[in-house]
């Protein structure tokens, strides 16, 4: 259960008391809360003392009566507009003008009440005020959690930014005190490293503009029908220099053609990620096999690979942003650590899933589910 | 010349492990680096170090400590610098000026990871009375 403060101001002790009446019985049921709303009732019979009590506790609700002695609604309303208080207010005013009704609402008023009111009445516009209440609560509740998330993001993406520069800023240092000698092939394994780091760089940024785009909506979805085999088959291709510097062998088993409505250069990128995952934590001679098939009203993607594997542990953390399995083995390999978390956020566009099976020093597997129709209009 | 020093280095993060590895071996100083707590402990149980130096978060977030003690257990006379990130990273500040935390953070020296490394090397010469 969850009790909205409610203020009930106005002069008339009878209007108070009515108001109490009617509303301390009332409790509503939100759809989308869990839990019921009641409400407590306080009572301020002028506009001063509104205002003191609105000082001295928050108040959720505040039904004003538009015409009391001294301080009236109206500046009563203006103080709370100035003020910046978080209170719904419901104008209570036995002349039910368009001019009060323009000011009140000028003014940051949520309703009108308009004198006399039965209890139905009362109890409608209270309801709808909650209603209003809750929902604006709960919006601000989320763009502060998405707020949070973003600034997250940033402060481990600059993190990510910075320990490349620090790194490659180190080793050059290193260099001008000439710390292994004057001999340049001293320095060989530093420059290696400087670029390995930089390269890094690089990517984290490409794969940031990606989910930039993907993320922000900007990127345009060409939803079509389209053939997944020939983009594979593309992007084996391309990768295949990659591949073949490690003589690690990639094959395709797929059937003559795999149509499903997407976009174009979204599955592109699916593919390019997971092969090229699959090459660069392959172990040398390895393989890699993309399997692509129709199952269930879905096209499955699926990538092996016969490489480094990962430990349960590895593979729970594996879908987050940033995280970048650190050790021995990887430590050359480069990354974003954005790449699944790429792939996941565009399967979720598609409604689809993605899932790994993996086993330490024996290979990974990689599963891309995307449903064949998209719900979207389609463009043929 | 005498018998160059043995200094043990661990460090998860392997570009930071190589440019100490690098500084150290031009200021004369045999090092043996480490990139795990793990690797780190069986190195101690193969020869003594003349001194130790750890990052904290390493295979986990108080790995240098245990590898301090770990250290200081088998050989007490072995200085240990702790160099962290942590401050920086998280406000936590930890250092071995008062008795109570000496109690039990057995290191000589805690350092900001971005402490120069000439800094450093003072606190090396220190600890080994070189200075």
């Amino acid at each position: 259960m969850q009790a909205l403060k409610v203020l009930v101001a106005d002069d008339e002790i009878g209007m108070r008391k009515g108001v109490q009446k009617v509303l301390k019985k009332a409790h509503f049921k939100l759809e989308k809360l869990d839990h019921e709303i009641r409400f407590e009732i306080l009572e301020a019979e002028d506009g001063r003392q509104t205002i003191e009590l609105l000082q001295k506790e928050p108040i959720d609700l505040l039904l004003l009566d538009y015409k009391m002695p001294e301080v009236s609604g109206l500046e009563v309303l203006e103080w709370i507009k100035k003020e910046k208080r978080d209170v719904t207010t419901i104008m209570i005013t036995a002349y039910a003008s368009l001019d009060v009704a323009v000011s009140a609402t000028k003014n940051g008023a949520f309703d009108f009440l308009a004198k006399p009111f039965t209890p139905e009445e009362l109890r409608t516009v209270v309801e709808k005020a909650t209603r209003n209440l809750i929902a604006q609560r709960e919006a601000k509740r989320l763009a502060e959690e998405k707020r949070k998330i973003r600034f997250q993001f940033l402060s481990v993406l600059a993190h990510e930014l910075k320990a490349p520069i620090a790194a490659v800023e180190s080793y050059l240092r290193l260099m001008q005190g000439r710390a292994a000698g004057e001999e340049l092939k001293n320095y060989d394994h530093i420059i290696s490293r400087s670029l390995i780091r930089l390269e890094g760089m690089r990517k984290l940024i490409f794969d940031l503009l990606d989910l930039t785009r993907i993320e922000s909506g900007e990127k345009k979805r060409e939803l079509r029908t389209i053939d997944l085999v020939p983009i594979a088959k593309n992007s084996i291709e391309t990768l295949s220099v990659l591949a073949s510097e490690r003589d690690i062998e990639i094959t395709l088993k797929a059937p003559e053609s795999l149509k499903l409505t997407a976009d174009h250069s979204e599955l592109e990128i699916i593919l390019n990620n997971l092969i090229s995952n699959a090459i660069k934590y392959n172990k040398d001679h390895g393989k890699v096999e993309v399997i692509l098939k129709e199952s269930d009203s879905q096209v499955i993607i699926q990538v092996s690979d016969t490489g480094i594997g990962m430990t349960p542990e590895e593979q729970s953390r594996l879908f987050q942003e940033f995280v970048r399995i650190k050790n021995e083995q990887t430590r050359n390999v480069l990354g974003s650590g954005l790449g699944l978390s790429i792939v996941k956020k565009i399967a979720q566009l598609y409604n689809g899933t993605v899932s790994v099976k993996s086993e330490k020093n024996v290979g990974s597997t990689f599963t891309v589910a995307l449903p064949i129709q998209q719900e979207q209009q389609v463009k043929e | 010349m005498s018998e160059k020093k043995k200094i043990l280095i661990a460090d998860d993060d392997f570009d930071m492990l190589e440019q100490l590895k690098m500084q150290l071996q031009a200021k004369g100083f045999e090092v043996i680096a480490c990139e795990s707590q793990v690797e780190a402990e069986s190195q101690l149980e193969q020869f003594k170090p003349h001194l130790a130096i750890y990052d904290l978060m390493m295979d986990d977030v108080d790995s240098g400590f245990v590898l301090s003690y770990k250290t200081k257990k088998k050989y007490p006379d072995v200085p240990v610098i702790i160099i962290t990130a942590v401050t920086h990273e998280t406000g936590l500040k930890f250092d071995v000026s008062t008795e109570e935390t000496k109690n039990w953070i057995k290191a000589d020296v805690i350092l900001n990871k971005d402490i120069r490394f000439e800094q450093l090397f003072k606190e090396i010469n220190r600890l080994l009375g070189e200075d």
